[in-house]
């Protein structure tokens, strides 16, 4: 095999014109993967980039990679159809929490159960922009929008919860605002070998502008975020004196200094766990009462991806009785001549 | 013993008692002496609907026959009936003067009144228009297998295989085939079942022949037919082996994503099991992702194909579109049935023709194939790919479940000779002179597009669902470019004609009548119309298995002739396409009962249509 070449982002980016809207949180999140893409390794026209319907959808035109813009909800499972045929490719699939969770849920949680080893991105901003305004899936209860105008009396999903109810092996979620993380983020999706899932809490300025505002401006978002790190204890605010605890089964939010409580009392984060209990705690952590928004990686595990798995019976198989002939198989099992 | 050019035999029982084993081994050992074969599966949609009942009954219809047979008959000669219900459900198929061979064991009152009879039909006198022969199946089932180490109700369970026996006898089949095949398949699992199925069989074909004062036994001559090694075939593994063909043929990795659906599993189930082929399936979450898994492995460079019935079919619509719009090659094979919505499952139809055609949103043409019966399948499923790879094109294959369940004879085919290399467009790529890569630029003849695939270096390209540009590919809402585009992928479809073989006709080139039949039906016309030639009709056969587009000379071949009548299971959708095309004035003859024609049906009809030319 030949080497990789050493990639710049410029390599990455296509001679298509751009058009999202002037200010839409997608450019960020385009320039960090285009930033992340020369640190893969991967040669450029081994990257392969999926996706469905929806702004975030016309990802792929913007990449210099190979790449399909599909229909509505469908993204996966045809991301599914390029990794299973190719295991060498790497897959990624830009999508949005209407194509993800609303008309694309079914082959979101299956291809999350098989957990084939794509990179999913979820450009998560609570609403229906390309179809100008409607609420989403993801749209918060009471969401005032074209299609409810009264309030929106649907209950959201969670994607990080319905990640890993669909037994994710890596789930993670980033902000808009905050590129360099992204790119942590988006590298240690690449590098986990099976399904990855990436919501990116993104602002969309003409039909949802700053949705996720108290999580991403300055004044406030130390004390309403809290950044994930393996091995670190689980500390946020502004003075970094907040943090959670265990009082008993459930999660609470403390202060170290007050009623004793040492930073060594605080809950370790660890991604690697073998289980996905603490992750999906984690997921459950209510923001209106008090709980910090984790960002980072929740969970990072090891099993086996649909796309070996299904390489391996192939090659095994071949290995086995050697590559198989149409004329032996015709002639095999009950025949008889007629003279 | 009485000779016989044909004979047609049904077994039936409940969904449970192994009638379509019987009905295959019985059909197995027929075509290893040389007869030609035709068989039928009719079973329910309910796997075990209440045992005794109507609504229960299993049924497996062999023709066998001394010269070419083509359909699994009109009208059984001999109906095995394993109790009440399988009498009282399959006594009206049966020809008046046959032979009635039931297990009076399940006869009992309980019995008869489960199957909706009032009165015993063995003592009613409704069968006195047959030959009846009462066996008591399973008690004498029971009583041949004392002694082995078995419960009483897995003995009575083999009682298939003493039915089995007992036809063998009658009609002089050799055993020995069927003994060696139950060694192989029970020995190692269960050697106490495998004894007892033997001693079932054979205890069958002593009874028979012990009693043999009260029968006629048969002999069917070998048939005259080509010479050359044969085996058996079901449509649905013969497509499956089509593909594979076609695939191997191509030098591409075959890949099917597919959601089990009933008559179509089979295939899914086929190709699963040739991971030494390089075959990939994965059997997705639903039929919209079988479908687009498929786009996805078409665009990474395998032969891709999907496999459905008609509601799949319509669920697959809008990713059709996908696929003729990416310019991707596809095969999507829709083995019909019975419709609209969940409609028949298990039985026969040709009603989703006009889905194939016309089932997507905006203009979406692609290219429709029929395959004509069990054994044709694996050709018509080598020309789809050949096609869908030559042209870039999504194909749709469309066969039924009469076809895809029924099963023939096979001469086994030379695939060097007749399966030669497939040509698709993933090689020799070029580049403009600017440097770069055209993804829409096509070959002058066939108007295909070039086949990059991703792990192919310089040949970065994206494709997607929006209108494109012409040759660049980028999406383009341009207004002439959208009207260029439409008419190009018009265009393309239409060159296939090129491609594809021209129309033969059975009979003369004039005449006073053309039958147009098309797909699954083919058995059935055929023996008809040469049935009404022998009879001196001026009668030709036009059967279409390029549907979509059609041969260049079907114009004229229609104007050849006086009347041209157009026989489908379905409200007439064929006949409306030729008299929209050809404006033909032709005629209809529909049947839609979720059944096949009978030759007889189809002969009364030719006549009738030449009494008033």
């Amino acid at each position: 095999m030949s080497e990789c070449p050493s990639y710049t982002k410029k390599d990455f980016v296509s001679d298509q014109e751009v058009r999202w809207c002037p200010g839409c949180g997608d450019y960020a999140i385009m320039s960090s993967i285009q930033n992340v893409m020369p640190l893969l390794g991967k040669k450029r026209e081994d990257v392969c980039f999926v996706s469905g319907i929806g702004c975030s959808s016309r990802f792929p035109y913007y990449m210099e990679t190979y790449g399909m813009h599909t229909i509505h909800g469908r993204a996966l499972a045809i991301a599914t159809g390029v990794k299973a045929q190719n295991p060498n490719l790497s897959v990624w699939v830009a999508t949005g929490d209407g194509d993800a969770l609303a008309i694309g849920g079914n082959h979101f949680i299956h291809a999350v159960r098989r957990n084939i080893d794509l990179n999913i991105i979820i450009f998560n901003n609570q609403i229906y922009g390309l179809t100008k305004g409607q609420y989403s899936p993801t749209s918060k209860k009471g969401a005032v929008t074209k299609t409810s105008p009264q309030g929106s009396v649907d209950h959201p999903f969670n994607p990080a919860s319905v990640s890993l109810g669909s037994d994710a092996t890596f789930f993670a979620r980033g902000i808009d605002t905050d590129p360099k993380h992204m790119q942590e983020i988006l590298l240690a999706a690449y590098n986990h070998k099976g399904v990855s899932v990436v919501e990116i809490l993104q602002n969309c300025v003409i039909f949802n502008d700053k949705g996720s505002d108290r999580f991403t401006n300055k004044a406030t978002r130390d004390d309403t975020t809290m950044k994930l790190e393996h091995g670190k204890p689980m500390i946020f605010g502004k003075n970094k004196d907040k943090g959670i605890v265990m009082d008993g089964i459930r999660p609470s939010v403390v202060t170290i200094g007050e009623n004793g409580v040492k930073e060594s009392d605080l809950i370790v984060h660890d991604a690697f766990s073998t289980d996905d209990v603490l992750a999906f705690m984690l997921s459950r952590f209510n923001t209106e009462a008090g709980f910090p928004l984790p960002l980072g990686v929740f969970y990072d595990s090891k099993k086996t991806t649909y796309d070996q798995d299904l390489q391996e019976l192939v090659d095994s198989a071949i290995k086995k009785s050697g590559k198989g002939k149409m004329q032996d198989l015709l002639n095999s099992g009950d025949t008889w001549d007629i003279k | 013993m009485k000779e016989l050019d044909s004979v047609v035999i049904r077994f039936s029982g409940d969904s449970g008692d192994g009638m379509q084993l019987t009905g295959n081994r019985f059909s197995d050992a027929s075509a290893l002496m040389g007869n030609d074969v035709a068989t039928f599966p009719d079973y329910p949609s309910e796997i075990r609907a209440p045992q005794g009942t109507v609504a229960g009954v299993s049924g497996f219809q062999v023709n066998i026959g001394s010269k070419e047979i083509s359909t699994p008959g009109d009208e059984p000669d001999v109906l095995v009936a394993m109790n009440a219900a399988a009498l009282k459900a399959n006594l009206r198929w049966v020809r008046k003067g046959g032979t009635l061979i039931v297990n009076i064991d399940v006869f009992d009152d309980a019995s008869i009144k489960k199957a909706g009879y009032s009165k015993n039909p063995l003592e009613s006198g409704e069968l006195d228009d047959y030959k009846v022969l009462k066996v008591p199946v399973s008690s004498q089932t029971i009583a041949a297998l004392e002694g082995l180490d078995l419960t009483t109700k897995i003995k009575e369970r083999c009682k298939n295989f003493y039915a089995l026996g007992l036809t063998f006898f009658i009609f002089g089949r050799d055993s020995e085939s069927t003994e060696r095949w139950i060694n192989e398949k029970f020995e190692k699992k269960n050697p106490v079942l495998a004894k007892a199925n033997i001693a079932a069989m054979k205890a069958g074909m002593h009874y028979a022949e012990s009693t043999g004062v009260q029968i006629s036994t048969y002999n069917i001559k070998s048939a005259t037919i080509k010479s050359g090694k044969y085996r058996h075939v079901s449509g649905n593994v013969s497509t499956a082996w089509g593909l594979m063909q076609a695939a191997e043929s191509a030098g591409l990795p075959l890949f099917l994503g597919s959601y089990p659906i009933t008559p179509a599993t089979e295939i899914l189930q086929e190709l699963a099991r040739f991971k030494n082929h390089g075959v990939k399936t994965c059997q997705m979450e639903d039929e919209i992702a079988g479908i687009c898994s498929a786009i996805g492995a078409a665009y990474t460079g395998a032969l891709a194909c999907t496999t459905t019935s008609g509601p799949g079919l319509a669920l697959k619509g809008e990713a059709m579109g996908l696929a003729v719009m990416l310019e991707l090659p596809l095969v999507i094979v829709n083995v019909q049935r019975g419709g609209p919505s969940t409609g028949l499952p298990t039985k026969t139809e040709q009603s989703d023709l006009f889905q194939a055609l016309y089932g997507r949103n905006g203009e979406s043409p692609l290219v429709v194939v029929a395959a004509t019966r069990p054994n044709d399948c694996f050709h018509m499923a080598y020309e789809a790919s050949r096609l869908a790879l030559e042209y870039m094109t999504p194909v749709v294959l469309l066969t039924d479940g009469y076809i895809g369940n029924g099963a023939e004879p096979w001469l086994i085919p030379n695939v060097e000779k007749e399966y030669p290399a497939l040509k698709h467009t993933q090689k020799n790529l070029k580049k403009s002179a600017n440097g770069k890569f055209l993804p829409y630029e096509r070959d002058p003849k066939t108007l295909a597009r070039p086949w990059a695939i991703p792990g192919t270096p310089g040949f970065e390209h994206r494709v997607g669902g929006l209108e494109k540009q012409d040759k660049t590919g980028s999406v383009s809402h341009d207004p002439e470019n959208h009207q260029v585009m439409s008419d190009i992928r018009n265009e393309k479809i239409a060159r296939v004609a090129d491609s594809i073989p021209l129309q033969t006709l059975e009979g003369d080139s004039k005449g006073d009548l053309l039958v147009v039949s098309w797909g699954g039906t083919y058995g059935a016309t055929h023996m008809a119309v040469e049935e009404a030639r022998r009879q001196g009709k001026k009668v030709s056969l036009c059967h279409l298995k390029y549907i979509h587009p059609m041969p260049k000379n079907i114009g004229d071949i229609l104007k050849g002739f006086k009347k041209v009548l157009v026989p489908e299971l379905n409200l007439g959708q064929m006949k409306d396409l030729l008299n929209m095309k050809f404006q033909c004035n032709a005629i209809g003859y529909n049947q839609i009962k979720g059944l096949p024609f009978k030759i007889s049906d189809l002969l009364d009809v030719i006549n009738k249509e030449l009494e008033t030319l």
